[in-house]
């Protein structure tokens, strides 16, 4: 896995809003790159996942991704309350996220399991009271 | 079938159509965001009610074909001036999902 180019982004943890410009800057930048599309795709929604994941219940973190030659990494670090249960966060439609964040959209308990499916390798490590780090690659 | 061809024959409202020469290449209803993510195929035409800014970034990052709003949903204009920025088509509708899937399959879709 040699890198080739690597990207760092802080997501904001205050601004909903304007969630997903990491992922929308990753996806213009993986254009120029010219990965194909279907990639881009999968690394991005991926991406986004996890960012909005961050904002719903970490109050922001750090997003990293590495373009290497064989596949792309996506890291995600949050110093957020921790997930108690993987295995129960990683099932189609359980969700802790507040009534707020589900009448804008989200919440429905599709995120992790959307980074799973749109990737070829997902690690979870996550402390509770301490934080969670996401590890995803997509193979080129 | 295009966007702007797709508007024509239904009689939408465009609010902006940036990349109106897009071919829309199959069709999908929802309005939980993750879901759609999930589930929403690259050039398809989103009917959703949903209408927050957050819309504008899951039709980019899924690439869809459009987000076609129905039931007369009209959403903020900082949303449609994001939407413009991104290159998504938004557009508008009165009739209800259902009515607007019927047509569209009855066009090919």
């Amino acid at each position: 896995m040699s890198e080739t180019v690597r990207l760092y982004f802080d997501v904001d943890g205050e601004d909903f809003t304007s969630a997903g410009q990491a992922s929308v800057q990753v996806k213009k930048s993986l254009r120029q790159l010219g990965i194909p599309p279907e990639i881009i795709r999968k690394v991005s929604i991926a991406m986004y996942e996890g960012e909005i994941n961050m904002v719903i219940h970490a109050g922001g973190g750090k997003a990293e991704v590495l373009i290497c030659e064989d596949c792309i990494e996506i890291r995600l670090r949050d110093q957020g309350p921790g997930i108690a249960n993987i295995e129960q966060a990683m099932q189609e439609g359980f969700s802790t996220a507040p009534d707020a964040i589900r009448s804008l959209g989200f919440g429905a308990g599709m995120g992790l399991p959307n980074m799973k499916r749109y990737t070829d390798e997902m690690k979870i490590e996550s402390e509770p009271g301490k934080g969670t780090d996401i590890t995803m690659r997509v193979y080129l | 079938m295009t966007i702007n061809q797709m508007a024509e024959a239904l009689g939408l409202r465009v609010l902006t159509a940036p990349e109106g020469e897009r071919e829309c290449t199959g069709v999908y209803i929802g309005d939980l965001l993750s879901w759609v993510m999930g589930r929403a195929q690259c050039g398809d035409v989103w009917i959703t009610i949903m209408s927050n800014i957050n819309v504008a970034a899951v039709a980019s990052l899924a690439d869809v074909a459009c987000v076609l709003l129905a039931e007369g949903v009209v959403p903020e204009e900082d949303v449609i001036r994001t939407a413009e920025q991104k290159g998504i088509n938004l557009l508008c509708a009165q009739q209800p999902a259902y009515e607007l899937a019927v047509r569209l399959h009855e066009l090919g879709l």
